[in-house]
């Protein structure tokens, strides 16, 4: 009998394109769900400061400093991203601004080379990054270990650049990065260009992440190592990349901040900036045992922390209240995720 | 025969409008092993995580246990009804004592603190009943996986279950280990005992069996008696059709056979391989048979480079080559499907896509890095539809297709790099007939176009049914090899012989 599974076959198909329809739909359902990710929590947070602060919330103005004092962190969120896809951390980022920092200002100064220090800071920063990675993939360093050391160490190397005082360069070339803004339409609509460059990152990373085989193999590393592995991904390759890419990252950042004040200190540039970049992160579902998040919800995090800071002074709360509502939010927002979330997840 | 201790009349159970189980009748009785089959699928872990109370039926049917009407609610529910489950994946805390383990939520404390000396006595007769080997104290850490079902089952007399429910028992079980189980599993019928066992595996239900019940898509299609358990009428019975030709291998090793492709020449890692050579040729599946713990999949992942080797060499086509990662294996050409597709082979929260494509990205990118996604779409439905693999799309995760379908998925990986080599480790273990059929129909047709094929299994049948000849391994080392001749078919008594070094005792 050598047909003999086609005639039992027959049953079969029209259930498995019923089960197929709802299977889609219901799953069409669900990503939409979790595309949307902490959005409705941004945009309540939003309308809800708007009205508590009888108005002030949705003017061009506060809109623009809103924006501004997200930048940096989503560059610094970007950058974690990143790494926490991969199932690692990097708590190294606010020395590296820092170290970034300064070293970008102390070349700011030389007569000649002035206008390098724009590379420099980047370089500074994908320099530690890439040192960090190093540690971590060829030695096999666990990455809280590796980046907690690099965290106090960076720190004082930033110190060490200034000999431990304030940087000034009143005439910092590419000033315009730190304070101008781009004009869309001349005296109605602006944007500032740090959040042009932390919307340029964005997308940057997403590119990678979504449209590169470096970003499958990113994911691929934070969802399964050993398979990684086996699968012929270069693992080691692919971790330094990150930690590479996140040190750039804080470079750029330390970058952004050195053009906005004009100015760095090595001790206090950038402190727990680190938490700031990894509450981000979270907020915007990223797992943290990598393999699972996206770039979107990370910008819709970095907003969120944000939007808080800002709906808090426009409201009036006392600076002390603020640190406590901020973590509460945070954890509700987090706890509100996984309850969502607790219905699509698989077995 | 007397009254039954389970009944089920027509439970139901849907999910979302999707019946996964219906209207099924099951019943049970006192001092029997009852055995359940059926593909992934098929509905046994929904009918079991009902008895257990994890999911609650749909209205309208009924459980009776010894003849009253009972409602099991809530993850204590089955046990406080008399019904004890033994999941797969054992559900004991390594990190606590036996006694502690078999106490779990119900501990002995004397006002307020942890009463351990009476907790060992207390399971010391039931340990004793089972013939452990381990006492009380022993953290269950220090023991072995046969070791650990038995406290297990220790938990399940210990709650007075009057039902014990087993998942694939064996799957994580040395043979020797696994002959105590059946024992101890003859031991319990005697004492009265009603036993629910669920398996793949068509010996042990010959060996175990008093009753055999069969699902299918949710549906109970039969239920056997004893004298009419025989493997294909309960083959018949979970995939709805005959399996004459269960086993496919149309492939002509003579007229295939060509070239040696891979010769492995002594190799040796320092600890479990200790020399080893084989070869395999253009067309010829060979069989890579031992018992667990020979060797076998070491002496694979020092073929593919996945861990360092202390001696040895490879030829590729007759021509040495140097494989120090599974990466440079892949492009040599030499894949290798692991036995452990969860741990070891699939991104279960990626898509099927990208779990496809993921071995050939680089190969396929645009301007060096870039995905070429109509590609990889492409390559992914040619693969669903060519090994036939059922989800509802190519995009959603790999975590949430079945056993089979998982398989395929990582073997379609594989072939999109077309190897030339192909080292397939258990590829057919925790998957169900149907794609089991089809995994064979695919190393036969891979052959067919010239692959080599090395496939290590436990599985002495599925060995002789698909190989052209076997190599076996013993204690890291080839002990032979057995050919098959004109008329001289492969046996399963030839392999055994070499595995366990008896070959000496009948010479």
């Amino acid at each position: 009998m050598p047909d003999n599974g086609a005639s039992q076959a027959q049953p079969a198909p029209t259930r498995t394109t019923n089960g197929a329809a709802a299977e889609t739909k219901r799953q069409r359902v669900r990503m939409l769900i979790s595309a949307l990710g902490m959005l409705p929590v941004l945009l309540i947070l939003c309308v809800g400061f708007h009205f508590l602060s009888e108005g002030r919330f949705f003017t061009g103005q506060n809109l623009g400093i809103v924006l501004q004092q997200a930048a940096v962190n989503t560059v610094l969120a970007a950058g974690m991203t990143f790494v926490i896809l991969t199932g690692g951390i990097d708590l190294s980022v606010g020395s590296i601004l820092a170290a970034s920092a300064m070293a970008g200002l102390t070349i700011s100064k030389l007569p000649e080379l002035g206008m390098l220090w724009l590379p420099a800071a980047l370089l500074t920063g994908l320099g530690f990054g890439i040192v960090n990675g190093a540690l971590i993939a060829l030695l096999r360093l666990p990455p809280f270990i590796v980046t907690l050391g690099s965290l106090t160490a960076v720190r004082g190397l930033a110190r060490l650049l200034g000999a431990d005082t304030t940087v000034f360069n009143p005439s910092i070339p590419y000033a315009f990065i730190g304070n101008g803004s781009l004009t869309l339409i001349p005296g109605v609509a602006s944007i500032p260009w740090l959040s042009v460059i932390a919307l340029l990152v964005i997308l940057v990373s997403w590119l990678v992440l979504r449209r590169t085989v470096l970003g499958v193999h990113i994911y691929a590393v934070g969802g399964n190592e050993s398979a990684a592995r086996l699968a012929g991904i270069k693992v080691w390759a692919v971790l330094i990349f990150v930690y590479g890419i996140s040190g750039l990252f804080a470079g750029l950042g330390g970058a952004m901040q050195a053009a906005r004040l004009y100015a760095a200190n090595g001790l206090q540039l950038g402190q727990s900036y680190e938490l700031d970049a990894i509450t981000a992160v979270i907020l915007g579902g990223t797992s943290f045992v990598g393999g699972i998040g996206s770039i979107w919800g990370t910008l819709v995090g970095a907003l969120i922390i944000a939007v808080l800071s800002n709906g808090l002074i426009l409201v009036g709360v006392s600076d002390i209240w603020q640190y406590v509502i901020k973590g509460l939010v945070i954890i509700g927002a987090v706890a509100l995720d996984r309850y969502r979330l607790q219905g699509s997840a698989r077995t | 025969m007397n009254d039954p201790i389970l009944e089920m009349r027509g439970v139901s159970k849907s999910f979302f409008g999707i019946k996964a189980l219906r209207a099924v009748d099951l019943t049970v009785y006192a001092g029997e092993v009852h055995a359940l089959m059926g593909e992934n699928g098929a509905g046994k872990s929904t009918l079991m995580k009902i008895l257990s109370g994890a999911y609650r039926p749909d209205p309208g049917g009924e459980i009776r246990i010894e003849g009253s009407s009972v409602r099991i609610e809530g993850p204590l529910g089955g046990r406080n009804a008399g019904i004890s489950i033994i999941y797969q994946e054992l559900s004991l805390a390594p990190n606590l004592s036996v006694a502690e383990n078999i106490y779990l939520g119900r501990e002995i404390s004397r006002s307020g603190m942890l009463a351990r000396g009476a907790m060992r006595e207390g399971v010391g007769p039931i340990l004793k009943r089972l013939g452990a080997d381990f006492l009380p104290s022993t953290l269950v850490a220090h023991l072995s996986m046969g070791q650990r079902q038995l406290v297990e089952i220790a938990r399940a007399l210990h709650a007075r279950s009057k039902i014990l429910i087993m998942d694939e028992p064996t799957t994580a079980l040395s043979a020797g280990e696994s002959a105590r189980l059946f024992a101890l599993i003859r031991q319990l019928r005697t004492e009265g005992l009603a036993i629910i066992y669920i398996s793949h595996r068509m010996d042990e239900v010959y060996a175990l069996g008093d009753r055999v019940t069969v699902l299918r898509d949710g549906r109970l299609v039969g239920s056997l008696d004893k004298p009419e358990i025989r493997a294909d009428t309960i083959v018949r019975l979970m995939v709805g059709r005959d399996v004459s030709s269960f086993y496919k291998k149309d492939h002509d090793p003579k007229a295939g056979r060509g070239h040696p492709v891979l010769a492995a020449i002594d190799m040796a890692d320092g600890q479990r391989v200790r020399g080893c050579s084989l070869t395999v040729h253009a067309g010829e599946v060979v069989g890579l048979a031992g018992l667990i713990g020979a060797g076998r999949t070491e002496l694979a992942h020092l073929i593919i480079g996945a861990s360092p080797k202390t001696s040895g060499r490879l030829e590729l086509e007759g021509r040495p080559v140097e494989i120090r990662s599974p990466g440079e294996a892949l492009e040599a050409g030499i894949a290798y499907l692991t036995e452990d597709r969860k741990a070891l082979g699939l991104f279960l929260d990626m898509s099927c896509l990208d779990n496809i494509n993921l071995a050939v990205l680089a190969r396929d990118a645009k301007l060096c890095w870039f995905l070429d996604r109509d590609k990889a779409r492409e390559r992914a439905d040619r693969a669903f539809a060519g090994l036939s693999i059922r989800a509802a799309n190519v995009s959603v995760p790999a975590g949430g297709l079945s056993g089979g379908n998982q398989q395929k998925l990582l073997l379609s990986r594989l072939l999109a790099i077309a190897p030339r080599v192909l080292i397939l480790d258990e590829p057919t273990r925790g998957v169900d007939v149907g794609a089991k059929s089809e995994i064979y129909s695919i190393i036969d047709n891979l052959a067919k176009a010239g692959t080599a094929i090395l496939v290590i299994s436990s599985d002495l049948p599925e060995i002789i049914g698909i190989c052209d000849r076997v190599v076996v391994m013993r204690a890291g080392r080839i002990a032979g090899e057995v050919t098959r001749g004109p008329n001289s078919p492969l046996t399963q008594e030839d392999i055994m012989a070499l595995a366990t070094g008896m070959e000496h005792l009948d010479a």
